[in-house]
């Protein structure tokens, strides 16, 4: 892990390689030619507005603002075989003004950019916490933070927007006709999600800081057809808070042949049987599994009923009977939060309240320890943490919504001995693998949750013996951990992730990075999900 | 702050002032603007409210065969100029699309109201109001645990218009509309008990917030101390809230491509389809129709084409399928457009109705994260959430314990026993609440 002075200001093309993560072959990475896009200029400068937003803020009574302006770019590209089904570039900038005003939070955003639009918004944030004020039963508090001024932009070699559309294009192609060079393969899909985001935030603390971040999201399926059957598989390509060189390294055009095979292989695979086994998820498939099951029950809104009507609840609730009392696995089982790791997508300077990126446990040696907070949240919990500061939590989708808390990169640490999942393999009598993400579905309060893969093996005596369809693994979520007795090492170490982690009414989507090695899990149930019902 | 409607004369000279700055063979703009308001609440306090307001323009820009969009919201006259170059740039650079069509020119389309004053002028005051009527509604049905009950909701409004289309042929779309829509939860102190309810309009006067209070509490307290129930097949009433969230995963099956590719349930093993086939039990019709009373949906799509009626199902038998343009110009037949919102078809049957005919079953009021486990079937898993109850001799007799199941609503639609009165459940969805035998509950779910 670097520490947060390492990478405040890193916006040089340092390649930063996490120590733990698997290592990207990033190969030559090409000269930036010149960007095919232009960026239009703001109509005032970000930090003026944002001012300009707090100080109307202050004037209509509030006494705290929060005040963003983001820019956001958004590249898509869509291909299926060998033609482009999409490209579409998005641009979306505006400002939005978060107040409290009598303990009461009101917010507004708009997306007209003057001295007058950004007041108007400011005045508009404190009439809608002022009309909130008499169904509001205790104010809001703040936890403090330290004001801070500064930059910090995610490290990158080639910003991935600005790459040439051709290039982008040609290589999603050459992966498609490789894909369908193999025999059986019918349709293919690829494409990629480019994000560029910059934004400014200043508070009435006194915080003014501007970050850029960037995010990129390949994808590959491919679809095999034989008689009147087929099957699809998708490749768990990880999202990442990475540049173009990211992309560049996974080299899709050679190793699309390897993907397609398995939607062939699919075809004839058997109908899994169902029963108890050792269940064996790759750090691919398993990383999905420790957000559902770990990272949305230690949020704590979730846990205090803010997400009652929608996302949901959690089990870890009340806080007073969980914190270091419940034991959420064996001892080897380490939950890291953070928002420092590199090429994640939860890494940050500071979140939407200027409280800077850390690190810290969730679950150490198998105990439940802490929650997620933001600054409104982290009184609640201090007493029983003795954490007196925001975990840096809170974050909104765009400038036009509000902040809140959500998840940052949640990740299982690797064990002390250095296994591999092939280790695993060899030690398990009766199991069976997962790998990739397939169907995931999981209750209201994170108990039953129901998982499968893109492909999934059956293991006997030690040796893969085959594919199986048609498989997914039901359990409950203290008695799945709690099952968990085997884990890979630091060298298996492996960071998926998403860019659609939603929660939140109206709806917003986050992005989360989950890092975890290949681990076994004894005895768990695998039902049937195939058409024969 | 809701700010004054973009007319039709406004979005018109927007339009054409960003068309003027077109040199491409075609162009398209698709533009949205509006205003959306919410309002949130948890732990019987409001938690967050805010509002926004955005105008989103979006320029197709097309070249030969090649075709690119890009999108912007900083409309002064440069940034539009150079939104429209962008789009021209990444066109000339995109390969050429095979299966590009010229855009199609002015056309005809039905008429729709669906926007209400009601729901645009819903300001924040209105809207803490309609959340203090709604913890009422909570505290009168709570009986003795009113003051305990824990209470969270949202209520959100939005006004606009949601699509303008216009493009270099002279074809010029608009439709201004408004949506609402507010959810209640009501629970337990114990922790045991949990109800929901919810509703959605394009009038924000058909709504009554103290109304979804008092249902959210009363099924609250119902559901408290649920019982476990052995998983396995039982006959289930869905309400329409549970109806909403299985049966539209239909939908995009309805996709004619797709089926004549082979890829959908709805295709043969000698390459052919079931339409015309019965798929169904026979008092199954599924419509999408933007001119339907209960749906009130933009009348055309992205591309300007109109939305057209589309039947599904009828009487069980697979009629329509929706097509595209290019697909509909490779088959023969008549694009379908996009949108129209989906609706069964009801009958005049209360869920109480359903309630009283039913010996032993399990009502359900909503289900929650249903994913797809085969698209050959689809098949589906999920959980139920908020109200699960054991209906024997025609009446509920206790709370169950939550459930995971997997089914299809396709083979559903084979299972069904009686269907309910078509509620609009939220904007463009209108569905019945359905009885259902065999439905397969799986495991038991310990969340309440």
């Amino acid at each position: 892990m670097t520490s947060r002075r390492d990478f405040l200001r890193s916006t040089t093309a340092a390649a930063l390689t996490a120590a733990v993560a698997r290592p990207a072959s990033a190969g030559t990475i090409p000269s930036a030619s010149a960007p095919v896009l232009l960026t239009p200029e703001p109509s005032a400068a970000p930090n003026e507005l944002a001012l300009t937003a707090l100080q109307a803020a202050r004037d209509a009574g509030a006494s705290y603002a929060d005040a963003r302006v983001g820019r956001y770019r958004r590249q898509s590209i869509g291909t299926r075989e060998r033609q482009v089904t999409g490209v579409s570039d998005s641009e979306s900038y505006g400002l939005g003004v978060r107040v409290l005003v009598d303990g009461a939070w009101g917010f507004a955003g708009t997306s007209v950019l003057t001295t007058d639009g950004v007041r108007e918004a400011a005045r508009e944030a404190a009439r809608i916490a002022r009309a909130g004020r008499s169904v509001r039963r205790r104010p809001v508090e703040l936890a403090p933070v330290q004001p801070v001024q500064g930059s910090w932009k995610t490290p990158i070699q080639r910003d991935p927007v600005d790459v040439p559309i051709e290039e982008k294009v040609a290589l999603l192609f050459a992966a498609n006709e490789t894909a369908l060079g193999v025999q059986g393969i019918r349709f293919v899909n690829s494409g990629m999600s480019l994000l560029r985001e910059e934004k400014t935030l200043a508070t009435t603390d006194g915080t003014l800081i501007t970050q850029t971040f960037i995010r990129v999201g390949p994808t590959f399926s491919a679809t095999a057809i034989q008689g009147g059957s087929f099957e699809s598989y998708t490749h768990e390509i990880a999202p990442r808070g990475s540049g173009w060189e990211y992309i560049a390294g996974l080299d899709m055009p050679t190793n699309a042949a390897q993907w397609a095979e398995l939607a062939v292989e699919k075809l004839s695979a058997r109908s899994v049987d169902v029963g108890r086994y050792d269940l064996i998820l790759d750090p691919s498939n398993l990383w999905l599994t420790i957000h559902e099951s770990i990272g949305h029950p230690t949020e704590l809104d979730r846990a205090m009923g803010y997400e009652a009507n929608y996302a949901g609840t959690s089990f870890l609730s009340p806080p007073e009977e969980y914190i270091g009392k419940f034991r959420y696995g064996p001892d080897f089982m380490n939950i890291q939060a953070d928002r420092t790791q590199p090429d994640s997508l939860g890494r940050t300077g500071w979140d939407d309240e200027g409280v800077p990126a850390e690190e810290w446990k969730l679950i150490e040696n198998g105990i439940f320890k802490d929650y997620q907070t933001t600054r409104e949240q982290a009184a609640w919990i201090a007493p029983l943490t003795g954490v007196h500061r925001s975990h840096g939590c809170s974050f909104a989708q765009s400038w036009g919504d509000v902040p809140f808390q959500r998840m940052p990169n949640v990740s299982l640490m690797p064990g002390e001995e250095n296994l591999s999942l092939d280790d695993i393999v060899a030690a398990t009598d009766r199991g069976i693998i997962f790998k990739n993400r397939g169907s995931w579905s999981i209750d209201q309060q994170r108990f039953n949750f129901q998982f499968s893969g893109q492909v999934a093996y059956e293991v006997r005596s030690g040796k893969i013996v085959g594919m199986v369809k048609d498989a997914a693994y039901q359990s409950r979520t203290p008695d799945f951990w709690n099952s968990m007795d085997m884990i890979g090492g630091k060298d298996s170490y492996w960071l998926g992730g998403t860019f659609s982690d939603g929660k939140g009414e109206p709806g917003q989507a986050n992005s989360a990075t989950h890092g975890c090695p290949p681990a076994r899990f004894k005895n768990v149930n695998i039902v049937n999900t195939g058409a024969a019902v | 702050m809701p700010q004054p409607m973009m007319s039709s004369d406004e979005a018109r000279a927007l339009t054409q002032r960003v068309l003027a700055f077109a040199t491409a063979d075609e162009t398209q703009l698709n533009l949205s603007a509006g205003w959306q308001g919410n309002t949130r609440f948890a732990g019987n306090e409001i938690t967050t409210a805010g509002g926004t307001t955005d105008i989103r323009l979006t320029v197709t820009s097309v070249i030969g065969k090649r075709r690119a969009s890009v999108s912007t919201n900083v409309l002064d006259d440069e940034s539009l100029k150079r939104t429209v170059e962008q789009a021209e740039r990444l066109a000339r650079l995109a390969p050429e699309d095979p299966e590009h069509l010229p855009m199609p020119g002015p056309q005809q389309y039905a008429s729709v109201n669906g926007y209400a004053a009601a729901t645009a002028d819903l300001t924040p005051e209105a809207r803490a109001l309609a959340v203090q009527k709604a913890l009422g509604g909570v505290r009168e049905a709570g009986g003795a645990d009113a003051d305990s009950l824990f209470v969270a909701g949202f209520l959100e409004a939005s006004a606009g218009v949601g699509s303008v289309v216009a493009n270099s042929k002279g074809l010029f779309a608009y439709h201004p509309d408004t949506s609402v829509s507010m959810s209640v939860t009501a629970r337990t102190p114990d922790g045991t008990g949990s109800g929901y309810m919810s509703t959605g309009a394009n009038d924000w006067a058909a709504i009554d917030p103290a109304l979804l209070g008092r249902r959210a509490a009363e099924k609250a307290v119902a559901s408290r101390n649920p019982q476990a129930l052995e998983p396995g097949r039982y006959t289930v009433i869905l309400e329409p809230r549970a109806v909403a969230d299985f049966i539209p995963l239909l939908r995009r099956t309805f996709d004619a491509r797709s089926t004549d590719e082979g890829r959908s349930p709805f295709s043969t093993e000698n390459g052919g389809t079931k339409v015309g086939q019965k798929i169904a039990d026979e008092r199954v019709t599924l419509i999408s129709d933007p001119t339907d009373p209960q749906l009130l949906t933009s009348p055309f799509s992205n591309d300007g084409l109109p939305n057209r009626k589309s039947v599904w199902i009828e009487n069980g038998v697979l009629r329509d399928l929706s097509y595209s343009r290019w697909w509909a110009a490779q088959k023969g037949k008549e694009p379908t457009g996009g949108g129209g919102g989906f609706k069964m078809m009801g009958t005049d049957r209360s869920l109480e109705d359903l309630i009283a005919g039913t010996d032993r079953g399990i009502l359900v009021t909503r289900f929650w994260y249903i994913r797809s486990l085969d698209q050959r079937t689809v098949m589906v898993t999920g959980l139920t959430r908020d109200g699960t109850f054991l209906v024997e001799g025609g009446k509920i007799t206790r709370s169950l314990k939550n459930f995971r199941w997997n089914d299809s609503p396709l083979l559903a639609l084979n299972r069904i026993e009686d269907i309910g009165r078509a509620e609009r459940v939220e904007s463009g969805l209108v569905m019945p609440a359905l009885k259902i035998r065999d439905f397969n509950f799986t495991s038991l779910s310990d969340a309440v």
